[in-house]
This record gives C-alpha cells, structure tokens and sequence, in this order.
C-alpha cells in the first residue's frame, strides 16, 4: 500500500506533501513515515494518509466561459491602460507608493476610474 | 580497569557488533522502505556504542575509536547474541532485533536510574532513540508472530538473549516478552562465537591497513 506523508514544519503552520512511502499496513506506514521524515527533528507532526483515501480531482470544466472567477481573468493592466487612453491620461505618472496618499487612495486611479467607466 | 568502564564497555560493544551486523542487511533487506529504516537502526546503534565509548574513554584514558576497533577480538565483552551472522534469514534477524531490543529496554531502564548522573543521563538520551526502534521491532515481532520460522527462530534465540543482561535482571526480559524462565543462557560475557573474528577481522582492516594513521 501506498501512503502520503504530509509534514508540519512547525506547530500551527500548513501541512505541505512531504512524499510517498510504501508499507504493508498503518502501523509500518506510521514507522517508516517518522523513520523518514520526522526523526531528525525536522517535522512538529505528520499526516500519514492512504492514497487510496486522497480524492484527487484533475478536472476543471469551465463550461459558461465565466473566466472572471480566475485571477488571470481579470487583466487589470490591459484595462488600466485602455482606460487611461480614453480618459486622455496615459502619459500622466501613478503616484509612488510612499507618496501622499499613494498606499491607499490614488487620485490618479480614481480620476481615470471616472473617465473610463 | 575502572567500574564504570567495565559497566560500559560490555554494552557498548553489544551496540557496536549488532550494529554492524544489522548494517549487513543495507542495500538487500525484504524491501526499499525496511532497507531504509533497518539501516538507519544499525546506524544509531553504532551511535550509541560510540557516546558510551566516549564515556568509558575518559575513564580510561583513551579514545573511543581505540576501543571501539584497536581491541583484539578476544578483549570485546559483547554478548553472542550479536555475533551471529543471519543474512539472509529475516526471520532470525527480527527475531534477534526483537529480543535484543527487549532486553535492551530492561537494560536502559537500570542505567537511568544509575547513581553516576553521566550514565543515567546518557541512558535517557539513547532510550530516546531506542523508543523508535522497539516501536520497530514491536511490530514486526507482531506481523510475524504466526510464521512458524519465526517461533522456531525465537526459540533458537531465546537462550542467547538471557546472555545479554546479568543474572538478575534476566526474570524482567522473560515476562517481557513472555518467554520462558527455566532456559540456560547461552554463552556467558567474554566466550565468543567462531562469528566475531571474522567480522573483526573485516570491521578493523581499514584501520589496520595504516597503524597509526590519523584519518
């Protein structure tokens, strides 16, 4: 049988996939999991799971097209650029961050947000 | 020589030899996972021979590797029990992995409680280790508690591991692992098998082949 190791680095971080072992039953899976990756101290703890166990999903159907869900579904810099053009903008400079204003609100962007919509 | 020493070193080679003996299985146990982790037990027990080798070093005003490997083979005080060549036989070899590290829990149990801070300290620090390897041996002695080879193995065994611990002690191994009590040890401290010579031979060669050397 094969199992999946997942590792804690520390207490309270996100368990990551360490790896795979292969053992004939949970008690040998528990023994070579801590043989391999926790007796050097280099794991808070272990999830030693049977692959059988792990529902894997691989496909994503996107059937309405509806990209506006994905982060790269929204090409911010490509409608920036549009909306500075039609606003008559483009050549104006973003305000650096640090600047007045900069971290939060930037007249800029709120200027060309109107001129574009 | 000094009584800690003489506690020491009969225990120090035990780890040492079973150590080297268990490293004979690297590279062709059952399967890849239990090469793995029999070979990382072997490692740890030749750790452990080498902290109390350096323990009963300063004692006697040596070093470590001069006991561990510049003794003639007649000065080891391990038990036979190690000696024993048992590649290829897995079930011999759990067998004996199984009784030495019962044995060795009693044994560890009696040096934690010792007097001298440095042993009982040292004792818990391999006990520490030692808790993986019965959780290994612990489970193969149960996955193959049916396999008629391995009865007949702990039975040829069984005499040899009372040779590991004092008299007195040998009553808590037998309930341990429900053995029986009325069986003679095999092969009191200091007799060896016709196994040690050769393996000394091989372990020390290196060694020997440039006296004096310093590596």
């Amino acid at each position: 049988m094969v199992y999946e190791v997942f590792r804690q680095e520390r207490k309270g971080q996100s368990f990551q996939h360490a790896g795979a072992i292969t053992a004939p039953d949970a008690v040998f899976a528990e023994a070579y999991a801590r043989e391999q990756y926790g007796r050097r101290g280099e794991s808070a703890a272990l999830w030693v799971v049977p692959r059988k166990a792990v529902r894997e999903i691989d496909e994503f159907v996107d059937e309405l097209g509806r990209n506006y869900h994905r982060v790269d579904g929204y090409p911010l810099k490509a409608k920036l650029k549009e909306a500075r053009e039609r606003a008559g903008t483009a050549d104006r400079e973003t305000p650096k961050k640090g600047a007045r204003g900069g971290n939060l609100v930037s007249p800029v962007l709120e200027g060309e947000a109107e001129g574009g919509a | 020589m000094s009584e800690l020493a003489r506690l020491l070193l009969p225990i120090a080679d035990d780890e040492l030899i079973l150590g080297w003996r268990n490293s004979e299985w690297t590279g062709i146990a059952p399967f890849l996972e239990e090469d793995v982790a029999f070979s990382s037990i072997a490692q740890n027990e030749i750790g452990h021979a080498r902290a109390l080798y350096e323990l009963a070093a300063q004692e006697l005003g040596t070093t470590a590797d001069e006991l561990a490997f510049d003794r003639a083979p007649g000065e080891y005080r391990c038990a036979q029990l190690v000696e024993l060549r048992l590649v290829s036989d897995w079930a011999r070899t759990i067998a004996r992995h199984w009784l030495y590290e019962s044995a060795d829990a009693v044994r560890l149990e009696e040096l934690k409680a010792d007097t001298d801070g440095r042993v009982a300290g040292l004792a818990a620090k391999i006990d520490r280790e030692e808790v993986y390897h019965r959780l290994h041996a612990d489970m193969w002695a149960s996955r193959l508690r049916d396999e008629p080879r391995f009865a007949s193995a702990l039975e040829e065994l069984w005499p040899y591991a009372l040779g590991l611990l004092p008299e007195a002690l040998r009553p808590r191994l037998a309930e341990r692992v429900r053995l029986p009590t009325d069986v003679k040890a095999q092969g009191e401290r200091g007799a060896h098998t016709d196994e040690l010579e050769p393996l000394w031979e091989e372990m020390t060669m290196v060694r020997r082949s440039v006296p004096g050397a310093s590596w």
